[in-house]
């Protein structure tokens, strides 16, 4: 941010608008279609565009470079190793309780202790398990993830805004 | 119900009423008429504030009567509902409520539409939104009528017609003139409100069978007529396989729908970050958990105290069963503490009907404004202010909920509920997750992630028993039922991925690589989140 003073940041804002603010201004100010030039030539003056290209990055490789960094890969795979085994496993306890009780009700109305079935342990057991796997996930986010993802968002938003200082 | 039910419960309806009105209007004086503020309330909640939000949004009218009802009819299959309608949260805390947070703006078409052409993914994605909600909305107003029915004791036509028309039009008032803010605290209100109810008539039930539940659950068998069986599977949806696959089916539309509706998407926006989204979803899952187990116990309950006989005469379909059962609780029908409680009961069940109707509307407004209005408009039309089409919006889809409601009014309401749920697992789920997990999805298995989804389940729905067929259809006499299945999603809910699939694979353009590293960078950093 440093080294683009303001005058110069407003550049490549037009230049792309979809870097900035990629949910809201291209639809604002042409119809929604970055790729289509057409649509595009007041906000693309050509001359802004001539020395960027070679020498400095654009937000977008700073979002693939960062991507490919070990820190983000280190970030993704901890998120990845506790939500796949996680949600298989609940998906998969759900879906055996629902089409168990579908077809085979008499394997649910077996008593376990006085009017409390198989069916109605396995009722609560779901919420149980919601409950458990609810803590686990906001315990293993706040412990292994959030530390790590908060630094890479101060860090990725740095480069992006180099980027765009850079660009023009 | 006597002169005396009515009054009370019309008095604290309306004490109800004037509280949230005064809600809008304190939240309107401080709006600034920014879109930030008005779909997103600002964006400044706190994770217990919108916790309590979600729970109060999610929390519906089908769920307090519904469910309860369907456990006093027809026992443990009841149950299956609440199990479903909790599970699903695992789906929205794990693989959606931080992502789309950090990714998106104001709508779910927000987070596909940054890494495709955004006009066809948003129309796509903006239809279905707005189909969701509307199917929500009906059921919603169907609740009201209904329990309008019960409030004043006979099926009077035009009592029901005004009642639809009145929420209708009081929830287009809270929409536009209060925007998130207002909806959000309204929200809250109404969460505390229901949860207040829901505690005391708990505590009620067990305190008569002195925190007995074998004895509860002994009591609500022997006085079903099934025994045993009451408290098994197989009493609503044991019979031939069409009804088991019915089940199936819908169990996959509560688990998968959740993470779709446009509705619930949208409150993880009124929090700052991803981490406030997370654990707003914890207290959430905690408020909603605790809600449902309670809800178990009112339906053993009132199966128990008033009986299935006395539900079923009151209500064919159950949702009668909680009021009944409060009437009991306070002492009967002649007594004072059995007026109250029954009026606080009605009034509450109201309450939430009102405040969850505010939301889906604000909700779809949004996608109507910032989905379709702006990719649809002429280019050189003059651009409108987008929250001033949203105030609109909330005025057309107003109009249209109450259309379709007296349209609707007879059918089922938990039932409807689960149409919406299907169509959002089959519409939104797939797009929403392809484009947040997917390397190589493409605009063409955006697009046709969602009317691969969308178009199936609404057809299927068309050619289903709820719509012809069968003497309960919406259109009894004629007979164009093609599809066994009343709810569709087990059908429909792979035909939204397996487009997505086909749509990425036939795509003849390759996937954008740096678009996808950036919404993944962003997704699980929350770098450069509004």
């Amino acid at each position: 941010m440093e080294t683009s003073p303001g005058s110069h940041h407003d550049a490549p804002y037009q230049d792309d608008p979809r870097y900035d603010d990629p949910w809201y201004d291209a639809l604002a100010s042409g119809w929604g279609e970055p790729a289509a030039v057409g649509a595009h030539e007041s906000t693309l003056p050509p001359t802004r565009r001539e020395p960027a290209g070679e020498t400095c990055r654009t937000a977008a490789d700073v979002y693939l470079e960062v991507q490919r960094s070990e820190a983000f890969q280190e970030v993704r795979s901890r998120y990845r190793r506790f939500v796949v085994p996680a949600g298989v496993a609940f998906f998969g306890w759900y879906v055996a309780y629902v089409v168990t009780a579908t077809t085979a009700p008499t394997l649910m109305a077996r008593p376990v202790a006085g009017a409390v079935n198989v069916g109605m342990v396995a009722g609560i057991g779901q919420f149980l398990t919601t409950f458990v796997l609810t803590w686990a996930y906001a315990r293993h986010a706040r412990l292994r993830r959030d530390r790590a993802a908060l630094e890479l968002r101060w860090d990725t938003q740095e480069l992006t805004r180099e980027a765009r200082g850079g660009a023009s | 119900m006597t002169d005396d039910h009515q009054a009370l419960a019309l008095v604290l309806f309306s004490a109800f009423v004037a509280v949230t009105l005064a809600i809008t209007t304190w939240a309107g004086r401080h709006r600034q008429g920014s879109a930030e503020e008005f779909y997103a309330g600002g964006r400044l909640f706190s994770p217990m504030e919108n916790g309590f939000a979600i729970s109060g949004d999610y929390m519906s009218a089908a769920s307090f009567l519904g469910i309860s009802g369907l456990i006093a009819l027809h026992g443990y299959d009841g149950m299956l509902y609440s199990v479903g309608f909790l599970v699903a949260w695992l789906v929205v805390l794990f693989l959606v409520a931080e992502l789309v947070r950090n990714c998106g703006r104001f709508t779910l078409a927000d987070v596909v539409a940054a890494r495709m052409r955004e006009r066809p993914v948003r129309i796509a994605a903006g239809t279905s939104s707005v189909t969701v909600s509307v199917l929500y909305l009906v059921a919603q107003m169907v609740g009201a009528g209904s329990l309008v029915a019960l409030l004043l004791g006979g099926t009077t036509e035009a009592a029901r017609t005004w009642t639809v028309v009145g929420v209708g039009a009081l929830m287009v008032v809270y929409v536009s003139l209060g925007g998130m803010r207002a909806t959000t605290w309204i929200q809250i209100v109404k969460a505390v409100l229901l949860l207040g109810g829901t505690v005391t008539l708990t505590a009620l039930v067990l305190v008569r069978f002195h925190g007995d539940v074998d004895r509860l659950l002994r009591t609500a068998a022997g006085r079903s007529g099934h025994g045993d069986a009451f408290l098994a599977p197989g009493l609503a949806y044991g019979g031939d396989w069409t009804s088991r696959f019915d089940f199936i089916s819908l169990g996959l539309a509560l688990v998968l729908g959740t993470a779709g509706l446009p509705h619930i998407l949208s409150r993880f926006y009124t929090v700052p970050t991803a981490r406030a989204a997370r654990r707003s979803v914890v207290w959430s899952i905690g408020l909603i958990g605790g809600f449902y187990l309670m809800t178990i116990v009112l339906g053993f309950g009132a199966a128990a105290l008033v009986g299935p006989d006395a539900v079923r005469s009151s209500n064919a379909a159950g949702n009668t069963a909680v009021p009944l059962l409060a009437l009991d609780l306070g002492g009967g029908a002649d007594s004072t503490g059995g007026t109250v409680l029954f009026a606080v009961v009605a009034a509450v069940a109201f309450a939430t009907i009102l405040a969850v109707v505010a939301g889906v509307t604000l909700a779809s407004s949004a996608s109507v404004a910032h989905d379709l209005y702006a990719s649809l408009r002429r280019r050189n039309a003059k651009p409108r202010s987008e929250v001033a089409v949203a105030r609109l919006a909330a005025v057309g889809i107003g109009a249209a909920a109450i259309g379709l409601g007296l349209l609707a009014r007879d059918l089922n309401v938990a039932f409807l509920v689960g149409l919406a749920f299907a169509v959002a697992a089959s519409a939104n789920l797939p797009v929403l997750l392809y484009s947040l997990f997917w390397r190589g999805f493409t605009t063409r298995g955006a697009v046709w992630a969602v009317w691969g989804g969308l178009v199936p389940s609404v057809v299927l729905v068309l050619l289903s028993p709820v719509v012809s067929g069968s003497p309960q259809s919406l259109f009894p006499d004629v007979d164009f039922q093609y599809f066994p299945l009343q709810n569709p999603g087990l059908v429909s809910v792979p035909l939204g991925f397996l487009a997505g699939w086909l749509g990425t694979l036939t795509s003849p353009e390759a996937p954008d690589e740096a678009k996808h590293a950036e919404t993944e960078v962003r997704s699980l950093t929350g770098a450069g989140a509004a």
